[in-house]
This record gives C-alpha cells, sequence and structure tokens, in this order.
C-alpha cells in the first residue's frame, strides 16, 4: 500500500520531461521514490518539503502539450508527493490551465473583455484574430490597458508566452520630465543591463543601507509615512518591523507581482523596464527585516516582465549582489520568481501564499497575519513593486525629503494607471494632492465626445465618480472622506458615449468569474449580484425591490466574506447606481 | 481540533451579548457563546474537524472589528466585546442562508430548517418566473453500494474534504476542483470513487450536514420513500473487527440495520470509523 493512490494513467515521454526540466531548474531533483521509500519517508515530509513546486510543474505540463493530462497529474503527484485529487483542485483553480484536451491546435489567444478594453472595441480584435485562424480565449483584464485592446498569447507545444504589444517601442507620456522619481529611470536605463542600472543610481540605496544598517532602514521607512500601494494602504514601516521582531524560525519577502485589479498596469511597466530597482528594494526589505528569502509572485500573463526580472536575479547575483553576504552588507538574500496561472484572487496576500506554496488560491481568515504566519506559515513582509521602489528615494534622500512631496497623511508621490477615454492613456507619475481633473489634463483631457461621464476609481474593487469630483485631490485621506478610493491607482475615464450599463454589469460579471467560491457569501452572491443586473439590463430598469436586493447583498459581502474580494465585489455597482449611471427606477 | 482548549492554565474573560464569560485561553468565540448557552447557527465547523470559516453563518459582530468575525475560529481575547444578535449579525446569518437555499437543495440539511425560520430566510425571492437563477443541478453519483454523492445538495463546507484528508483518514481521495459557483467537490478528474484513492471509511458521508453524501441504504430507503428516523432505535455498541474499541452506533429500522455512525466526542474514534465498522454489519443479518 503506498501513500499516494495513482490510477492507471500515465505520463507521456514529453510531459514527463517537461515535468522534469522544471523542477531541475529550480534545483529539484525529479526523481520518484520507490514505494518502500516514500513508507519510510513518509508522504508528509514529502509533501511539505515539495509542494511549492505544484505550480511551476502545472506550467511545464500545459506549456508542453496544451492541458494538464490525467497522466500528467498522476507524475506531478508522484514526484512532488501530492495527492492526485488536490494536484486536480489546484489545476482547475487557474485559468491559464486546461484540464481538458485542446480542442484546438497551437497557441491560445486571450482577449481582455473587462471595461477599458470593452469600449475599446474588443470584439473587432477578437474577430481579427479569429479570421487569421487564432484561437480566441475571452478573459479577465490582461494588465496593459494603455494599450487596450489587449491581447496575451499562451504559447503551446513548449513555444514561449508573448504579448505581441511587447514588440513595439516603448515611452512613457511624460518622458523627460524632471520631477519623475518612481518612474524617473523608466525609458532611461537599459532594463536588461546592470551597468546601465548602475549609471543610473542604482544600487546605491541598497550600499547606504548596508552602510545604515537594519534599525535605521526601518526607522527611515516608518518616519517617511510610506503605506502599500495596493489598495489597502497599510503602512510598510509598521509592516517591516512587526517581521523584524520574529526571530527562531526562516522569513521571507514576497513581491506581489500579481496586479490583476481591472485598469491596473503599473507595477508591469515597472517591472518590464526598471527590474533592477525591484530586486535592489525586495534586498534592501530583506536587510530591513531580517528575512533571506525573496519571492516574487508574479501574474502568468506578463511575460516580458518575467523575463526582464529573472535576467536582472541572474545579473545581480553574478555581480554578488544577491545570494550569500548580498552587496557585501553581510546579509544572505536570494529571490527566486513564481508565476501565478490566472487568478485573481491570488493577489490577495494570503491567497497568494496558498498558491505559491501549492495549495488552491483561496485567501486565509486574518488574523493571524502574515507579518507572523505568512509563506509557509512564517514571518513575511509582502510588498508590491510599486511599494518597493519607494522605499529607495527614502533610503537615498532621507524620509524628511520624502515628505516633501504629498500631503501630511499621504506623503510621496503615486503611480496611476490611466486608461479609457483620456487622450494620452499611460502610466503617470504625481505627488500625492494632483486633483483628479489636473491629472486628466495631464494625460490629455477627456477623449471621444470629449464630455466626461464618469471616473472609475481604483479597479473593478473601487467605484466611480462622476465629473463633479474633478476637484478631487487624490490622496488617501481625500479619496476615502468622499466615499471613493484610489485602490491600486486606477484611474478609468467614460465619456458621454458609453453605455455605462454595459460596463457595470461586466464588472459585476467579472466578479462572479473570479470569485474563488471558498466563501458562501462572495460565492453565491457575487452570482446573485450580477444575474439582478442582467435582469436589469434585459428590463431597461431596476424595481424598488431589485434595488433594495442589491443592498442586501452588498451588506453580507461586506460583513461576512473572508477577503477583499468579497468586501469590494459591490463597490463600483452600488456607486453606478446612486450616481445614476444606470437604471435606476422602473419609467 | 475542538473549540475547546485542552491547556486551561489561563482563563481570559470576553463579554458576549453583555454577559461576561470565562474561557480557556485558545478557545473561540463559538466556545464561549456554547458556555454562555447562546445558540449559534453553524455548518461548516464540527467539533471533530479543524475549523476552515467558510460558510460564514456563525458569524458575530466583534468590538472594534470592521467586518463582522466567524466565532468558530476566531479566538477569543481578553476584553473582547462580542454581539450574536445585532441587526447586522441577523442579516449577514440571513443572508447566508438564503444564498444556499437558493443555489442548492437544502430538503435534507435539516439542522439548517431552525435557522431559517429563527432569521425569516426566504431563499425563493431571487428568482421568479422571467428571472431563474443559476442552481447546482448535478445528477446523483451512484457508482457502488456503500455510499452516494448528491453535488445538488452540496453547500461546499470542506467537512468532506477534511475527514478524507488532514483532520482523519489521511486519504486524500477528494479536493475541491474548480473556482467560485462552479466549485465541486471531486476526485481527480471526476474519476469514480471505485478508480480514486478511497478507501471507503465512510467518514465523509459522517460529517455531511446537507445529505450530499448518503449512505446507499439510507439513499435506496428514501427513494422510496421509507425512510422513518422516527422509527428508528440507536443501539450502542463496540465494534467486533479489531481491538482499537471503536464505538458504533447501530440505526435499526423495521429491525434491520440501515447506517452506522460512531459518537463524535468518543475518545478512540473522534466520530470515524474504518470500512469495517461502517459498512461491514451485513452478518449480522446472515448476509
Amino acid at each position: 500500500m503506498t501513500d499516494i493512490y495513482l490510477g492507471a494513467d500515465r505520463a507521456t515521454d514529453a510531459e514527463a520531461a517537461a515535468v522534469d526540466e522544471a523542477l531541475r531548474d529550480r534545483g529539484v531533483d525529479a526523481v520518484v521514490q520507490s514505494e518502500t521509500e516514500r513508507l519510510y519517508i513518509s508522504g508528509r515530509a514529502r509533501r511539505l518539503q515539495r509542494r511549492h513546486f505544484l505550480l511551476p510543474a502545472l506550467h511545464a505540463l500545459q506549456n508542453a502539450v496544451g492541458w494538464i493530462s490525467p497522466g500528467g497529474i498522476n507524475y506531478v503527484a508522484d514526484v512532488l508527493g501530492v495527492p492526485p485529487a488536490e494536484a486536480f483542485g489546484v489545476a482547475t483553480f487557474y485559468d491559464l490551465f486546461r484540464t481538458e484536451p485542446p480542442d484546438h491546435e497551437g497557441d491560445t489567444f486571450h482577449v481582455c473583455v473587462d471595461a477599458a478594453c470593452q469600449i475599446a472595441g474588443y470584439d473587432d480584435l477578437a474577430a481579427s484574430v479569429r479570421a487569421s485562424g487564432g484561437h480566441v480565449h475571452l478573459g479577465p483584464c490582461l494588465g496593459q490597458c494603455e494599450r487596450a485592446p489587449a491581447l496575451f498569447v499562451q504559447g503551446s507545444g513548449g513555444r514561449p508566452d508573448h504579448v505581441p504589444a511587447d514588440a513595439e517601442p516603448f515611452a512613457l507620456p511624460q518622458a523627460g520630465d524632471p520631477s519623475l522619481r518612481l518612474l524617473r529611470r523608466i525609458g532611461v536605463a537599459d532594463p536588461e543591463s546592470l551597468e546601465s542600472y548602475r549609471a543610473h543610481g542604482g544600487y546605491e540605496a541598497l550600499q547606504r543601507a548596508g552602510e545604515m544598517g537594519a534599525d535605521a532602514v526601518l526607522e527611515a521607512v516608518a518616519a517617511s509615512g510610506l503605506s502599500g500601494r495596493g489598495g489597502a494602504a497599510f503602512p510598510t514601516g509598521v509592516k517591516w518591523r512587526a517581521v523584524a521582531a520574529e526571530s527562531g524560525r526562516p522569513k521571507h519577502v514576497v513581491a506581489n507581482c500579481d496586479e490583476s485589479e481591472p485598469g491596473t498596469f503599473k507595477d508591469r511597466i515597472v517591472m518590464e523596464h526598471d527590474p533592477f530597482a525591484v530586486i535592489e528594494s525586495m534586498t534592501i526589505a530583506g536587510l530591513a527585516t531580517g528575512a533571506q528569502n525573496g519571492w516574487i509572485y508574479i501574474r502568468g500573463e506578463y511575460p516580458l516582465a518575467t523575463a526582464r526580472l529573472q535576467g536582472a536575479i541572474d545579473a545581480a547575483r553574478a555581480a554578488g549582489l544577491l545570494g550569500p553576504d548580498a552587496a557585501g552588507t553581510g546579509h544572505d538574500f536570494d529571490i527566486a520568481i513564481w508565476r501565478g496561472a490566472g487568478a485573481y484572487i491570488c493577489g490577495e496576500e494570503t491567497a497568494l501564499f496558498n498558491s505559491l506554496e501549492g495549495f488552491r488560491g483561496e485567501p486565509r481568515n486574518k488574523p493571524p497575519f502574515p507579518t507572523t504566519h505568512g509563506l509557509f506559515g512564517e514571518p513575511t513582509a509582502i510588498n508590491n513593486p510599486e511599494t518597493l521602489l519607494n522605499v529607495l528615494d527614502i533610503i537615498l534622500d532621507g524620509p524628511d525629503d520624502y515628505r516633501t512631496r504629498g500631503t501630511e497623511r499621504s506623503p510621496g508621490t503615486k503611480l496611476l494607471c490611466l486608461s479609457g477615454k483620456v487622450g494620452r492613456p499611460g502610466l503617470y507619475e504625481v505627488p500625492f494632492g494632483t486633483t483628479l481633473g489636473v491629472l486628466l489634463e495631464l494625460a490629455g483631457g477627456v477623449a471621444g465626445t470629449g464630455e466626461l461621464q464618469a471616473v472609475l476609481m481604483g479597479g473593478a474593487a473601487g467605484s466611480f465618480v462622476g465629473p463633479d469630483s474633478l476637484d478631487l485631490p487624490l490622496t488617501l485621506e481625500d479619496t476615502r472622506a468622499a466615499g471613493t478610493t484610489l485602490g491600486s491607482g486606477v484611474v478609468m475615464a467614460f465619456d458621454s458615449s458609453v453605455d455605462m450599463t454595459d460596463v457595470v454589469v461586466r464588472i459585476a460579471e467579472f466578479f462572479r468569474d473570479e470569485s474563488c467560491g471558498q466563501c458562501v457569501p462572495c460565492r453565491v452572491g457575487a452570482v446573485r449580484q450580477h444575474e439582478t443586473l442582467v435582469q436589469m439590463q434585459k428590463r431597461g430598469s431596476l424595481s424598488p425591490s431589485r434595488r433594495a436586493l442589491i443592498d442586501e447583498m452588498a451588506e453580507v459581502m461586506v460583513d461576512a466574506s473572508i477577503c477583499g474580494l468579497g468586501h469590494t465585489a459591490a463597490s463600483a455597482v452600488r456607486s453606478a447606481l446612486s450616481l445614476g449611471l444606470i437604471a435606476s427606477a422602473p419609467s | 481540533m475542538t473549540g475547546a482548549a485542552t491547556i486551561t492554565e489561563t482563563a481570559v474573560t470576553i463579554t458576549v451579548d453583555g454577559q461576561p464569560v470565562e474561557v480557556a485561553e485558545g478557545s473561540t468565540i463559538h466556545a464561549a457563546c456554547v458556555q454562555a448557552g447562546i445558540d449559534t447557527p453553524t455548518l461548516c465547523w464540527a467539533e471533530n474537524l479543524t475549523p476552515v470559516n467558510v460558510c460564514r453563518v456563525c458569524v458575530v459582530e466583534l468590538e472594534g472589528s470592521r467586518a463582522l468575525v466567524p466565532s468558530c475560529s476566531r479566538p477569543a481575547e481578553e476584553g473582547m466585546v462580542v454581539q450574536t444578535d445585532t441587526p447586522r449579525v441577523r442579516h449577514s446569518r440571513r443572508m447566508v442562508l438564503e444564498f444556499l437555499g437558493s443555489g442548492v437543495d437544502l430538503s435534507q440539511a435539516e439542522d439548517l430548517h431552525h435557522w431559517m425560520d429563527v432569521y425569516g430566510a426566504d431563499p425563493d425571492r431571487y428568482s421568479d418566473e422571467d428571472h431563474p437563477v443559476e442552481r447546482v443541478d448535478e445528477p446523483v453519483k451512484v457508482q457502488d453500494e456503500l455510499y452516494i454523492r448528491d453535488y445538488s445538495k452540496c453547500v461546499l463546507c470542506y467537512k468532506c474534504v477534511e475527514a478524507c484528508g488532514d483532520d482523519a483518514q489521511h486519504t486524500f481521495a477528494i479536493a475541491v476542483a474548480g473556482r467560485g459557483f462552479d466549485a465541486r467537490i471531486s476526485t481527480e478528474f471526476d474519476v469514480t470513487l471505485p478508480d480514486s484513492a478511497c478507501v471507503y471509511c465512510g467518514n465523509c458521508v459522517g460529517v455531511c450536514p446537507t445529505g450530499a453524501l448518503q449512505f446507499k441504504t439510507e439513499y435506496d430507503l428514501r427513494e422510496v420513500g421509507e425512510w422513518r428516523p422516527e422509527d428508528q432505535t440507536v443501539t450502542r455498541t463496540v465494534c467486533s473487527y479489531c481491538g482499537v474499541g471503536c464505538n458504533l452506533d447501530l440505526h435499526v429500522q423495521d429491525e434491520r440495520i440501515v447506517k452506522v455512525t460512531s459518537p463524535s466526542d468518543h475518545s478512540v474514534t473522534s466520530g470515524h470509523l474504518c470500512i469495517k465498522g461502517r459498512f461491514g454489519w451485513q452478518y449480522v443479518h446472515g448476509e
């Protein structure tokens, strides 16, 4: 009797070779233990030791043969010591994995159907891909909203994934603006060259941090008032200090690069065009918190960013800037990249940990918090690239200089993702406190009819504001007071020609598709909310009882869901209703 | 595994609905509610399983917390002030029950019927004639003579997955597959149970709160309208197969065993059995 029961299906040579190679790349010997060895060593120890290689192994199968077959699952189960039912449960969690034989030859063309691509006409793009014989998969936001409609090509037969638009020349809308801080190297330094990064001030911050020591770095980050840029705005200094205070267990720094909030593409551009800055700031986080293990969890739809980050890690390691005694700081620190596979929820920090560990990307209940029980249940500092990048200036120029930009309660600058009907969509950096109107003007004003109907702030999890909000200062405190949010920095404009009902129904569908299904309020609530809006769209109106029902559903999702996805799933819908952007009463 | 802590050196005092309750450190809010005599609905919680806090029917209001918290898993901390019967709590509990009832068949989830009455849950209000709502609607899986799976009754409480996995059997034959409303309890690639790792301990059936997992004997009797719990006797005995000493509860109807369970507070079994104790009783009837 074995500890793991496998059915009769066996992997093909191609499947086994693909998994072996993926594991070998990560330093894992893909040897299958004999039954006796397994009984002796025990399945549980092996599971704990190797489970986190499940996601890379599944990626290898999907890429090699276009799906994850029963034989492939059994092979992975055998090598990693994961029960096949659980491996199947993980594989079926992700959009980029198929567990049925592909019904088409060749690559899969993922076309985004979320708001920015919806109003840019994704259906024309899908039609043209189909006309040239490509297999189209319509799916959620691909993080390319500034160049909507977006396309991501998932390779098969061993071909790599790619984004056709990555081949086009890149320039920031604010290129050359001397006030740029976080974006100042983008389009200036060569993202594939460590020498170029160093020539533009790279690795000076790490050197300074090494001289200052961990306590002084923590003090500077806390004094700067830096807060997380993913939406929750948690003070980074508090988070880092909590991890630094933990001892006796391995600790981790995780870069949350699973940017999936519809309308958000800031971290992608940072990672693609300034990858060394992400690596350097993670290394500083490791030094400050005493963590030796760095992890980058990046969404699967970002192949260029993944390649550039890997190139940066390799170059930094070769130069002694990662690894034992990284950059001569006396601190050991290294970084590994794990790719997500298409699941919005994995941007939620605890879902990300589960996903990286090889479990379903279901959020954990908090408390306990990641600072004490994070990745592998160990103390973890998790930040996104934008947050991390701020640390470089805080170290180099000091917290006082940092606070000269922005406001007292929202110090620093903010990256904002301008998309939709604006003249020059793209990534912008402005000091906190810049008004929405000034920002829109900076981005070339309202395009299309030129008449602003609404702005989606913070993405699908955010809320709509109307044209009367142009004077709103973009700070954490002012947006909160106005009942909206900066969220992950989404500013998506809709001109008067856009049918907002289509947009809002799609947002509701997005949450229906992306709910992980773990807790009842979100799993069922997101479905019932979408159904209610579809019914409204068909009838052209919303009865008072259905309008009340939306509020009742929203209340339980906010109050009783496990994580932020459920908490915010009704936010944009309700704001659209209260602004009168969609049908509100029977005619 | 249970809500009550085993180490009782330190006690914490929390306030539940205005009354102070002293519980051992590490106890959950739910345990404090039980101690205070406050009846709290639960669905995914069981005393013999690790809390997964997914159903959210046990949520309570905790002073200082923005959202409601699941009482089944949240440890009681000194000075906590908890409310279990506020409008917010009642609303969330009602909506959770409505949501479940709007999507799956709760006709055999007898424990929930009481709570649906208490909170006035009306699962039918989401649909009308020209607006049917999505429901889980799947044929019953009858793949052997021991138990059936009817996922149109499944509330995804994870209890069966836990019983099959780390909390009892360590067989890992089933897991949650898919995502969102399409998530289902499944073997790998939905292979039949005989083709899976299943060892037929029946512990998943033992913990299922809705009848989604059912002993074949019960299922067959229900199909012909002959399942009569009110006419059944329950006889406690000790399993005769090996020397472990598992307590068995033999459920007998019309002088035939129709189901075997084990008390969840039994020190040997914690309610869990193996295939022999659970299903190997035909010899009693000379078969």
